[in-house]
Parts: structure tokens; sequence; C-alpha cells
């Protein structure tokens, strides 16, 4: 779209067309800050948090749900927007319970950034007692809803982006909390435990329960790496510590995924690290399993392979492909069947 | 010496007057007769030209907003009454509804001929339930009488009404959370823009007016503007119902021209304060509007009058507070009654309103500090302004406006 150009903090600054404020700002190196709004989950307008002023505009606007116009003159850093900010940052610690030092969140936890770069060391507001029961319902996901913004992230993300329709918002004002279905605890909801909310959850009110205790989360090596189980090849990022998965969350930047995964690719990562895994090749011999190398194990089954077809014929074989494979390897299955083989019985295990 | 006037209570005191029959016997649906022989725009003029101004608590000229939808008019147009009627001290609306419902009918009907509107919806405060059954009955009985329904009075115009029962909150009064209420969703507001008139009801231009608002129509299509505009003293001109409740010897209902004073209304309408009392304050517009201080109640009752000493006219609810009354325990029960409220949804007044009432309960209990009280403060100056509906305003206004006013009171309660 055509560029528009207008004013930001006494800048003139130029943007696409239709760009939010927000969106203006950030492309033009200002920055404003936020909660509720993620690039995933988009404009929310439940923080408040990106407020400016804008000239001939009424009160103060969130940047990230209007539109930058032509010729706009905006400002983002008035006394009267850094005091807004601070005093919702500071309402946010004092009315949930944000004991950062033991949170599983500290260090990557937006709540905290904010109220870092706010230069709020301590909410000026008297602590309101909030003691909410602990979820721990769920085989994967711990939900501490005394540390939730109310921001709405995994609402969209549990209804728009996963489309698994589980979580809302239920009760209203100080009471408003997330809830599974009618208010169920979430191992009891018809939650699929996708994940989908944990990771753009902006503070520790979700966390994966496997990683509790595991790393801080400057510890942690992040690897990227495609999901194994199937073929649809979900870019994972890999949390490592000491050579060991700590969690494992979506890539956000990449296709095919954006971000999203199912249970398997995000909490399925226990058999890296399984003593039971299968390491080499095993071989029948004299009715016991028994540790062979690759190169006996491939002999042995080219051997076979051809003694069967000698003797039955190449339809006596049947390929089934693997739905963990990639697509390259399915296809190269394919050609073996055919072209090696001889025969056209090859299917995919997700049709028998 | 004060007159009445009778623009929307003239049928109030006359035996069975919800009834189609002495509606019609006094004059009932003439006016849409009128309007309906006169082409859409003029119809929009007229109100335009009365200066009317919405009665729901925002005062925001009638006829702009009609004219917003002129538009729209090859689109499906919805029409919606407000009757929620949830702010504190307000009490008109029921009294028009359950008095002579076939008025808010013939408004209605004329809104919807001059804005394309097909269909309409009362939005009724769940609270009021006899009441909804009196509007199902008069609308039944227009039905039957062909003022409602395919080609009124042998015109090419269709229109339907139903009734729709909220379920007991405040906010679903506002109307962005009222129509997400109507759709059958969690009544909580929506970011604006887009504005009803643009995305209403189901994404359809909507035009959204409150009970007292709409009954005005039928006086001024059959009255022209100019006798509108000249049934006030002063500003927008018209009338307006004060509800006067509190210390008063006659708390009621009570239809005045704008431009009243205050000190009239409570002392000559309502009879003066109760037991002979000293007055102390008063909440001219229901219990969002700041309080007055007993003298400043030669105000003019009027939009631009009560703005300029800092209030508002809001939706007409007169509180009444004598000598004896304690304004911090005033201050409680209002900031009980928003952080009760709050639908929740945005942080500023979800938590702000919680601190707030925290704060006073506080302070209430003896064991506030003057810290407090700035806090207090400082929540009511940045909480107005940057929420996603006007509640957030509507809770922090009264509040700010006692502590300011009555600070000594506050202060006496204070720890130390
Ligand atoms: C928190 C809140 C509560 C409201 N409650 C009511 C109400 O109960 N009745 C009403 O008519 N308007 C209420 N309003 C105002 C409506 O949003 C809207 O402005 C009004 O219905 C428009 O009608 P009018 O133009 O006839 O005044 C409320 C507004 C807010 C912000
Ligand atoms: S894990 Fe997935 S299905 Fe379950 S609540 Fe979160 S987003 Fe919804
Ligand atoms: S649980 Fe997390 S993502 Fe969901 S609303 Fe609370 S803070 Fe936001
Ligand atoms: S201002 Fe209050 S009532 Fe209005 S949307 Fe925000 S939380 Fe809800």
């Amino acid at each position: 779209m055509k560029n528009i150009s207008l004013h930001i903090d006494g800048k003139y600054v130029q943007t696409p067309g239709g760009s939010t404020i927000l969106a203006a700002a950030k492309q033009n190196g200002i920055h404003i800050p936020t909660l509720c709004y993620h690039p995933r989950t988009r404009q929310a307008g439940k923080c408040r948090l990106c407020v400016v002023e804008v000239k001939g505009l009424p009160g103060l606007q969130v940047s990230c749900s209007i539109q930058a116009q032509d010729g706009m003159v905006v400002l983002t850093h008035t006394e009267r927007i850094i005091e807004t900010r601070k005093m919702i940052v500071e309402l946010y610690l004092s009315n949930g319970k944000h004991n950062c030092m033991s949170c599983e969140a500290c260090g990557s936890c937006e709540l905290q950034a904010v109220a870092y770069h706010l230069g709020i060391e301590k909410s000026d507001f008297p602590a309101v007692d909030k003691d909410m029961p602990v979820d721990m319902s769920c085989p994967m996901i711990i939900r501490d809803m005394n540390k939730c913004i109310q921001c709405y992230r995994c609402i969209i993300a549990c209804n728009d982006i996963a489309v698994n329709e589980v979580l809302d918002m239920g009760y209203r004002g100080s009471k408003m909390t997330v809830v599974c279905d009618t208010d169920k605890p979430m191992g009891k909801s018809s939650c699929v435990v996708c994940g989908e909310c944990v990771q753009l959850c902006p503070t520790g009110a979700l966390t994966e329960k496997k990683a509790i205790g595991k790393a801080r989360h400057w510890e942690t090596e992040k690897v990227r790496t495609t999901c194994p189980y199937c073929g649809v090849g979900c870019q994972l990022q890999l949390h490592v510590k000491d050579n060991e998965i700590v969690k494992v969350t979506g890539a956000e930047d990449v296709e095919p995924n954006y971000g999203s995964l199912c249970i398997k690719g995000r909490f399925g990562y226990d058999f890296v690290h399984s003593p039971l895994r299968l390491k080499s090749p095993l071989l029948r011999k004299d009715g016991r399993l028994e540790e062979v190398s690759w190169e006996e194990a491939l002999n042995f089954t080219a051997k076979r392979f051809s003694e069967i077809k000698q003797a039955h014929g190449p339809d006596s074989i049947v390929g089934i492909g693997c739905a963990r494979s990639t697509n390259e390897s399915a296809y190269v299955m394919m050609k073996f069947m055919r072209a090696v083989i001889g025969t056209n019985n090859i299917d995919h295990c997700a049709r028998t | 010496m004060l007159y009445m006037s009778k623009i929307l209570l003239r049928n109030k005191d006359i035996p069975n007057s919800q009834s189609l029959e002495v509606y019609t016997g006094r004059g009932g649906y003439n006016a849409l007769r009128k309007a309906l022989s006169l082409p859409q725009d003029d119809v929009i003029s007229m109100v335009y030209e009365s200066g009317l101004r919405g009665r729901g608590g925002a005062g925001f000229p009638a006829g702009a907003k009609w004219r917003m939808l002129t538009k729209y008019r090859v689109k499906t147009v919805y029409l919606i009454c407000n009757a929620d009627e949830g702010e504190p001290g307000t009490f008109k609306d029921r009294f028009i509804m359950e008095f002579d419902p076939h008025l808010l009918l013939e408004g209605m009907l004329i809104t919807a001929y001059a804005t394309g509107a097909h269909h309409g919806f009362i939005y009724i405060r769940g609270e009021y339930d006899w009441i909804a059954k009196i509007l199902v009955k008069a609308i039944d009985e227009a039905q039957a009488h062909g003022f409602i329904g395919n080609n009124i009075l042998g015109s090419s115009f269709s229109f339907f009404v139903d009734v729709f029962r909220g379920a007991g909150s405040y906010v679903c009064g506002e109307e962005t959370a009222l129509i997400e209420s109507l759709e059958g969703k969690a009544g909580r507001p929506r970011l604006k823009p887009p504005f009803p008139a643009a995305s209403g009801l189901y994404g359809d231009p909507t035009l959204i007016h409150n009970v007292t608002t709409l009954s005005y129509i039928p006086f001024i299509i059959g009255n022209g503007p100019d006798a509108f505009k000249s049934a006030g003293k002063a500003g927008s001109g018209g009338t307006h119902i004060f509800g006067i409740s509190g210390h008063v010897n006659k708390p009621g209902i009570y239809e005045y021209p704008m431009g009243t004073t205050l000190r009239e209304l409570i002392y000559e309408a309502a009879g003066g304060i109760r037991g002979g009392k000293h007055l102390k304050a008063v909440v001219p517009g229901g219990m969002s509007a700041p309080i007055l201080k007993a003298d400043e109640i030669d105000v003019s009752m009027d939009y631009q009058a009560l703005n300029a000493i800092g209030t508002m006219l809001g939706s007409g609810g007169i509180v009444v507070l004598d000598e004896d009354t304690s304004i911090p325990m005033i201050a409680q029960k209002t900031a009980k009654f928003y952080a009760h409220e709050s639908c929740g949804q945005c942080a500023p007044c979800r938590e702000g309103t919680n601190m707030i009432k925290y704060l006073i309960d506080k302070i209430i209990a003896g064991e506030g500090t003057a810290k407090d009280i700035e806090q207090i403060l400082r929540l009511c100056r940045y909480i107005r302004g940057s929420t996603i509906c006007a509640f957030g305003i509507a809770a922090t206004l009264p509040i700010a406006a006692m502590i300011k006013k009555f600070r000594n009171e506050f202060e006496a309660l204070l720890r130390d």
C-alpha cells in the first residue's frame, strides 16, 4: 500500500498506509510498551499500556488499534502517558501475586520487562491479597491465575489460532479470570494440550509443568530444529541446558507453523533422553533380538527382499510409508517400491 | 412559581394509560400518521432542528446521530431502545414505559421510519420484569391495530419490535456492551471505532437511543421543533424528567423545563429537605455526575451550565443529601458499586476501581493515611480517558469530586 507520513514525537516518519500507530512507531525505532498486543494475536486493546496522544482526538488513544493517518501528530511519551502506564503496571503488581524470584517466567516475562523499562521497583499501591488455587490438573500445563493479567492472548490463541475453543474470560470486574469451558479444571476440560496458550502468555500464569525448576530462561541455549513427528515439518525451538532439552516452543518467525505446535511436538520430547530409546538396529538371531551394525542390518534386509521377490514375485511385497517421514523420504520410499522392488503395492500408514 | 411541563408525563396519571384505546383517544399515533406523510429527510430535519439531545447520559444531539445513518439506508438498519436504566439514582424511563408504553412505541416507529430501520429491540433491565410484560402487551395491541407490522397504516413502511430482558449488569447500558449482550455474548463493551452507526448489532448500522429520547419524538413531529425548543428555558431547550430521591420531602419523578434551577427542583418541586434539615450536597445527574455543594444549587439544569461547573446533566437522577450524611460513606458505596460493575475487560478500570474501593474501605476502617487519599486521586486522574468505555470516567469523576469538595471529612477519618 502507498506510504503515508506522520509526526511521532516530533519526528517525521513514513509508514505503509493501513499501519497502526504502534506499527508505524516500531518501524521507525520508537518504542511503545505493550502487554496484550502480540504480532500473532494482534490488537486486543485490553492492557491500555500502548496509549498515545493524537492531536485532535480526545483523551488517550490505544496505538495498537488506531490506524495511522496521513499528517497525524502523535505523542508517545508525555507526562500523562507515562503516568498512566506506571499506574497500570503498579496496579498489575499490586493486584496480582508476582513473586518474580521463583517464577518460571522470570527473564522472559513481559510484565517484568515493562516494569523494568518504566523504572518501577515496587508498586506504590498496597498489595491486595489474591489467593486463587493453582490449577495443576492438566498433565502438561500449570495455570496460576494469580499471575494472570487478563491480556486475552491465550483466549485468542485457543479460539482463533489453534481453534480449539476451550478458553474464555469468565466473571467480571476484579474477579474476571480465564476459564476452561464452563470453568472446569484444565485437565477435565476439552483442552487438547496443544500449548498454544502457554507459548503466548506474557507472564508466568501459564507454564510448562515438565520445565519447572529445570533452568532459568537465560541459562538455556535456543536450538532451532524440525519436529521429528510428522511430515508437516514444524519448526521447533529447543531450550537446552547441559545437553538436556528443558522445554520446546514453536519457532514464531517461520513457516509452516509460525509458533504453533501440537501436543507431541511441544511436549513429547522425553524420548530424546530415554534409556529405552533404540540407537542401533536389532536383528533376531536364534529367536532373540540382538544389536547389530547398520551394514549388517541393511545387507540382511536386501538379501531377504531379493529372495522373497525371486520365490513369490514382486507383488508379494508391500510398502507402508511412515507418517513421521518427510516428503522427500516418502518419495524415495515410493521410488524404491516401484523401481527397485517392482510393485505398485505402496501406501501410507495414515491411510491403512 | 414552578409549572410542571407535560410532554412526556402527560398521560401518566390518566386511568388505564397503558391501553391503546386511551392513548389514541388522547391523540396518540397522530404524529406517526403525520411522519408517514412526510419524506424521511424532513422528519430527520425536524428532529435536528429541535435540538433534542440524548437523555441516556452523554447528551449527544439526536438529529446528528440520525443523519449519520442516512448513508446506510440501503443496508439493514437496526433501532435499539436502551431501557437498561442502571445508573444509580435514575428512575425516569420506567415511568414512561410503565404508564405510557405506546408513547415509546410511537417514538420508535417514527425514528425507524426516518432512519430506515425495519427491526427494533427494546433492551430492558432484567429487574423491570413487570414492565417488560406491559411493553409486550402494548406491542401486541399495536400490532393487532396495524401500528406495528407490515405496511403500517397502509404505507410501504414495515417495522417489528422485540423486547429483550437484560441480566442485571450496569455496563450493559453502555451501547456496545448492550449490543454484545443482545447478540447473546457477555456484556463487554467493544473497541471504538467502529461506532454502532457504522457497525452495530450483527455488524449492521444501528441507532441506539434512550427511552426518554425516543419518547420526545412524537411531540417534536406532532408540534414542530420550535414547540419543543420553547418548552425549555435555557440551553438546548425541551424538558427533562428529573428523578429526585434522597433526603427530600417529596421524592419522585418530575418533568420540568430545561433550565429550571436545581434549587427550584429541590425546594419547590420536591418540597425541600426532610425534617427541616440543611442541605449538604446534591448529585445532579445520576451517580456518575460529580457532586455539588449546597452553595452550587442555583445552577440552571441544562447541559451547558452544568458542564461549566464541572458536573453534568447525565440521566437527570438527582440525589439530595442532608447535613447528617457522611460523604466518605457515599464515596464508599459509589466505589463498591463501580468495582462490582466493571466488566473487567480493560486493565485501568478493572484493577483501578478495585484499588479505589480497597483504599476507601481502608480509610473508612480508620486505617487510612494521607497517602491513600493522594493515591485515590491519582487513580481518578489516570483511569479517566485510558479505558475502553466511558465506565472509567463514570467511576472516577464522582469519587474525585467527593474528595476534592469534602476533603476534610476524609481527612478526619485518617489514622493519627
Ligand atoms: C457505563 C455506562 C452505562 C450506561 N448506561 C445507560 C443506561 O442505562 N441507559 C441509557 O439510556 N444509556 C446508558 N448509557 C449511555 C449509552 O452508552 C448511550 O450513550 C445511550 O444509550 C445513547 O442514547 P441517547 O443518545 O438517547 O442518550 C451508558 C453509558 C455508559 C458508559
Ligand atoms: S493447550 Fe491448546 S487447547 Fe488447551 S487451552 Fe491451551 S490453546 Fe486451548
Ligand atoms: S493466562 Fe496469560 S495469556 Fe491468558 S490472559 Fe492471563 S496473562 Fe494473558
Ligand atoms: S472501562 Fe471498565 S466497563 Fe468499560 S470496557 Fe473497560 S473494564 Fe469494561
